[in-house]
């Protein structure tokens, strides 16, 4: 286990640095802009643009800086951004709050969500409910995400809805404490998790329906336990395994820019806003750090899922 | 009497593979709805000039100012405007039957790409295993762990005035707009295909078939298309109609972000990302490209629920 562990830590590292690379190569050998020019101001001497390059390290060989890059991220120190010369750590951490605050209670709404949903559709399997459940869900699957935003502010926003309910975009950006920013992003949270409860509670009913076929729910049945126990400790241990591996991706990815479409329906200033603003300035540095850090979720949350498959399953082993 | 005297009385004809699934599925009520839907999307797509002509609708790209109020708002829905207009005064109608255009396309070429590649790559990794493999697989997780919206942004705004790809002159300019989606979309969802790929080929190359076919003195291309190809259609059928829905989304949320089609060319995602400004007056503009895009990526997500039944019957989800 120790081992797989350290191999897995190990490959990890590998990927950020390739990836770091590719960002790197992406975004200077396609310039959308020279960094250079864009701080210098108007009409800048060659001098000043040379001094500018030479205190930015853009006059070292690529290697060098690709190098001092990793080394300084290392150290978690991102560099300033080539803009507006902010420093990048709070920068970065600030909008990964904001990002989390979104995905983690989306998550909470639709684990919940599909957690009923599932459950009941599988039990009583071809029923009405059943079919209404899982024709609702292939709907919100099918629905855009920031369509649905746009629809749920315009019917529940505090500002602009029909039925002034939920604080609108941009509350959460003006919002203190906890209480307030929570009820800021009542609609997001909702919003974000259509889709998502729509395809866990699918995923949760047919693993349901698999594991209830296994020899083991018979022999638990034949013990004589009553049928919830069967289906709460027997049955949905197995089920769970695959949720599990869905849900490492999926808030690995929400975190790592997938979220960008909810955050700017909602002007929520996250990570997705934040790399997509770079991008359209052509804030090098911004771009560098956000890819790395994004990149960094992806590959920490797919390490952890593969370690929380030993946990919940006893017939997986690592060497 | 020996079963074969009644069989040769009235020859049967075997029903193949195709034809079995194809008679499962047509019983499926829902999806041959849904499959009727997606042949009039892609009528629309084709014939968008003429029926746009037929119903006396203005082009997509005719701004009309008279269809603006005194205050610039663009007008609602009503008798010459179905759909009302947007907040240049072009048709909502008009542009909603043109976006249909750059859906289709992008789910057919982009799928099309993403499955080939994905194919491609996914047998060689799995039928010559060792370091093909492993360096493939590699290459897999790396694309899989790239932030993907991150390339696409970053691509079509670096190549805004057309980039230029490949040494000398074997270079091409890769221009904003259509190509850049495609390749964008492409670039992320082949490593699915090729995973799945991978792992059915895995366990098909072991089957007693391919060693019959290999004592046969047959090589590996002939195993490769005649033993091995043919049994991954159903996967690969299946896998591609869980593509297209997710492509045609892919292209909508990148015209949205602003870095899809050019501004001119009617798309969904775009329409939608133009209404952002005026919704709360103008909220024709904003609802009904959304229940374009969403009726036609649920009635490809139903198709592809039926034929994941029609395929494996046992696991269906009505449990009939």
């Amino acid at each position: 286990m120790a081992r797989y562990i350290i191999r897995r830590l190990l490959w990890t590292v590998v990927t950020l640095v390739v990836i770091t690379a590719v960002a790197y190569f992406l975004f200077r050998v396609l310039p959308s802009g020279d960094p250079v020019r864009a701080r210098a101001g108007k009409a800048p001497t060659q001098e000043r643009l040379d001094a500018i390059r030479e205190s930015l390290g853009l006059d070292n060989p690529w290697y060098q800086q690709l190098g001092d890059f990793l080394w300084n991220a290392a150290h978690f120190d991102f560099g300033r951004s080539y803009i507006s010369d902010a420093e990048l750590r709070p920068l970065l951490l600030d909008a990964l709050g904001a990002t989390t605050w979104l995905v983690v209670g989306a998550v909470i709404v639709w684990l919940s969500a599909a957690a009923v949903v599932g459950t009941i559709s599988a039990l009583r399997r071809g029923s009405l409910p059943d079919r209404v459940a899982m024709g609702g869900a292939l709907v919100a699957i099918s629905a855009p995400v920031y369509w649905l935003g746009l629809v749920a502010l315009y019917l529940f926003a505090s500002d602009i809805g029909q039925f002034k309910v939920f604080p609108g975009a941009g509350s959460y950006a003006s919002a203190d404490g906890v209480l307030d920013r929570a009820w800021a992003m009542v609609l997001p949270w909702f919003v974000l998790a259509a889709a998502f409860s729509a395809v866990y509670a699918r995923l949760l009913r047919s693993s349901l329906l698999e594991s209830m076929q296994e020899d083991y729910i018979r022999t638990a049945r034949a013990k004589g336990l009553s049928e919830r126990r069967v289906i709460f400790r027997h049955a949905s241990r197995s089920a769970i395994t695959p949720l599990v591996t869905a849900l490492g991706v999926d808030v690995g990815l929400l975190i790592g820019g997938n979220a960008i479409l909810t955050e700017s329906v909602f002007n929520i200033p996250g990570l997705g806003r934040l790399s997509y603003d770079a991008i359209q300035r052509g804030d090098v540095a911004t771009i560098q750090a956000t890819v790395l850090f994004l990149a960094f979720f992806v590959c920490i949350s797919a390490l952890v899922v593969d370690l929380l498959y030993a946990l919940i399953d006893p017939r997986v082993k690592y060497e | 009497m020996p079963p074969s005297n009644a069989a040769s009385a009235a020859p049967i004809a075997a029903r193949s593979p195709l034809q079995l699934f194809w008679g499962r599925l047509r019983r499926d009520r829902v999806a041959m709805v849904a499959l009727a839907f997606i042949g009039l999307v892609i009528l629309i797509a084709i014939f968008a000039p003429l029926i746009v002509k037929a119903f006396g609708l203005p082009d997509p790209n005719f701004a009309n100012d008279d269809a603006l109020n005194d205050f610039g708002s663009p007008v609602g829905p009503s008798g010459a405007h179905p759909f009302g207009v947007d907040d240049r005064g072009r048709d909502v109608l008009s542009r909603v039957l043109y976006g249909a255009r750059v859906s289709m396309l992008v789910a057919v070429i982009a799928t099309a790409i993403t499955m080939v590649v994905g194919t491609v790559l996914g047998l060689i990794a799995g039928f010559y295993r060792g370091k093909v493999d492993a360096l493939l697989s590699r290459v897999t997780e790396l694309t899989l762990a790239f932030p993907t919206i991150l390339l696409g942004i970053g691509l079509s705004i670096s190549c805004a005035d057309g980039c230029k790809i490949g040494p000398g002159s074997a270079s091409f300019v890769l221009q904003p707009g259509l190509a850049i989606v495609v390749l964008v979309i492409s670039l992320t969802a082949w490593p699915y295909v090729a995973r799945l790929v991978r792992g059915q080929v895995l366990s098909l190359r072991e089957k007693e078939f391919v060693d019959a076919s290999r004592s046969l003195g047959a090589n590996d291309r002939r195993i490769i298309f005649r033993e091995i190809l043919p049994n991954l259609t159903a996967p690969l059928i299946v896998y591609a109609t869980v593509l297209i829905p997710q492509n045609i989304l892919a292209e909508a949320a990148l015209s949205f972000l602003g870095v899809g089609v050019s501004p001119s060319t009617p798309s969904w995602g775009a329409m939608i990302s133009d209404a952002i400004k005026i919704f709360d007056t103008a909220w024709w503009f904003m609802l009904f490209p959304g229940i374009a895009l969403l009726l036609a990526v649920l009635a490809f997500n139903i198709v592809g629920d039926g034929l994941q039944d029609a395929i494996n019957p046992r696991t269906g989800r009505s449990g009939k």
